[in-house]
């Protein structure tokens, strides 16, 4: 277990693990949660165990849509998205670890596709 | 007349021109200024709600300190503008380190933490003109149509930044579709995810939220779905596999209004 990248995860995000009751209504209501390999409470869990390099190779960390349904839905406050953005920065903040490569863009465009999908993806998945 | 700075973001300017037009016309026949700075940046779509991220959050910052400069309130239309602005504004007013850090990049004549007030087009209809004045300016009522708003999930939450609504029982859109004549459609899925930015690298995800959206609402009724977010709109037209026509509220707006041609009549 790496003690910095846990500490990192949780400055960077703000949260106290240690509030979550496991009830999992975060993984509950969780738009994601179909093509989640680690479900928002683990990810609360994960981290507070210090399991940090597991979530960052999981796919997971590009499957949560940024709703905030998890963050307004937790009966304590935890607030899993923002542990799940922590996580997500920690692997992309990585050199050579951008999930996108903005030249694959053009052949994602078609003529309706709002400019707003697209800078969205590069604050999620290019640092 | 009152006074806003208007924010329109990127996507108003491009695939979107119809939600900034008609929001422009509309405002005006209901005696209230849109001013646009000179200068603005693109928002970038999404909060990133990390302490150790300054720079992602500035453009938001410029905007906000551009209203304050000019003692105005701050309207935007697109949720995700919304989004970002006022998340923006919640943190810094309310993380002092994240102040410290936001103003110690920017430099500004004076500091900026967090006293422009942020509106959403639809809380500047409910609290500035009032749903009441505005139902008396309907000129093409939409009479008997059954009109399923669609909040998602950027225009409500966090409620705690946002604080425009109850975040589970919403009521200002529907509100808005009283006052524009119409009746309002109350479906399960109007506070869930579209799928949002998904949309780019995996179609089969944003395909399977945006359809549970579009039946949901078929499903009660609905003759057609609006929207105040681009991207909501684009999720529920392209990747659905349940059809409703899909508008922006201000298309509808617009047209109880009298200053768009009634196209769903």
């Amino acid at each position: 277990m790496d003690k910095n990248l846990k500490e990192q995860v949780l400055r960077s995000s703000g949260v106290n693990v240690l509030k979550c009751m496991r009830c999992g209504k975060c993984s509950g209501t969780c738009p994601s949660y179909d093509e989640m390999e680690y479900h928002p409470h683990q990810f609360v869990y994960m981290v507070e165990r210090g399991d940090i390099e597991t979530l960052m190779k999981s796919k997971s960390i590009y499957k949560c849509l940024t709703c905030f349904a998890c963050v307004d839905r937790c009966p304590r406050n935890v607030e899993p998205a923002k542990v799940v953005e922590a996580v997500r920065l920690a692997a992309v903040r990585q050199q050579g670890n951008n999930h996108m490569n903005p030249n694959q863009i053009p052949e994602m465009l078609d003529d309706d596709l709002p400019q707003q999908a697209i800078v969205t993806a590069f604050r999620k998945y290019i640092k | 007349m009152e006074t806003f700075t208007y924010y329109p973001g990127c996507t108003l300017r491009t695939k979107a021109k119809d939600l900034d037009t008609y929001a422009r016309k509309s405002a005006e026949c209901l005696g209230i200024n849109l001013e646009e700075p000179a200068d603005w940046q693109c928002c970038g779509g999404a909060y990133t709600t990390a302490k150790d991220e300054i720079a992602t959050k500035l453009s938001a910052v410029r905007i906000l300190n551009s209203a304050k400069e000019n003692n105005r309130p701050l309207i935007t239309v697109c949720s995700a503008c919304h989004n970002v602005i006022k998340q923006t504004n919640y943190d810094i007013s309310n993380d002092e380190e994240m102040a410290a850090k936001v103003n110690n990049y920017l430099k500004l004549p004076e500091p900026y933490n967090g006293e422009t007030t942020v509106y959403h087009y639809l809380e500047m209809l409910r609290d500035v003109v009032g749903f009441d004045n505005l139902a008396q300016k309907v000129v093409n009522p939409l009479k008997g149509k059954k009109i399923a708003a669609y909040y998602g999930c950027l225009l409500l939450r966090p409620s705690k930044a946002l604080a425009m609504d109850d975040p589970e029982n919403p009521t200002i859109m529907e509100d808005f579709i009283k006052a524009i004549g119409g009746t309002p459609v109350i479906y399960a899925q109007r506070n869930e995810c579209c799928g949002g930015y998904i949309t780019l690298e995996d179609k089969a995800q944003a395909s399977k939220r945006s359809s549970a959206v579009v039946r949901s609402a078929k499903d009660q009724g609905a003759d057609m779905i609006i929207t105040a977010c681009p991207l909501c709109l684009y999720n529920l037209k392209k990747n659905s596999d349940a059809e409703l026509p899909v508008y922006y509220f201000t298309d509808l707006l617009a047209e109880a209004l009298g200053l768009k041609e009634v196209q769903n009549g």
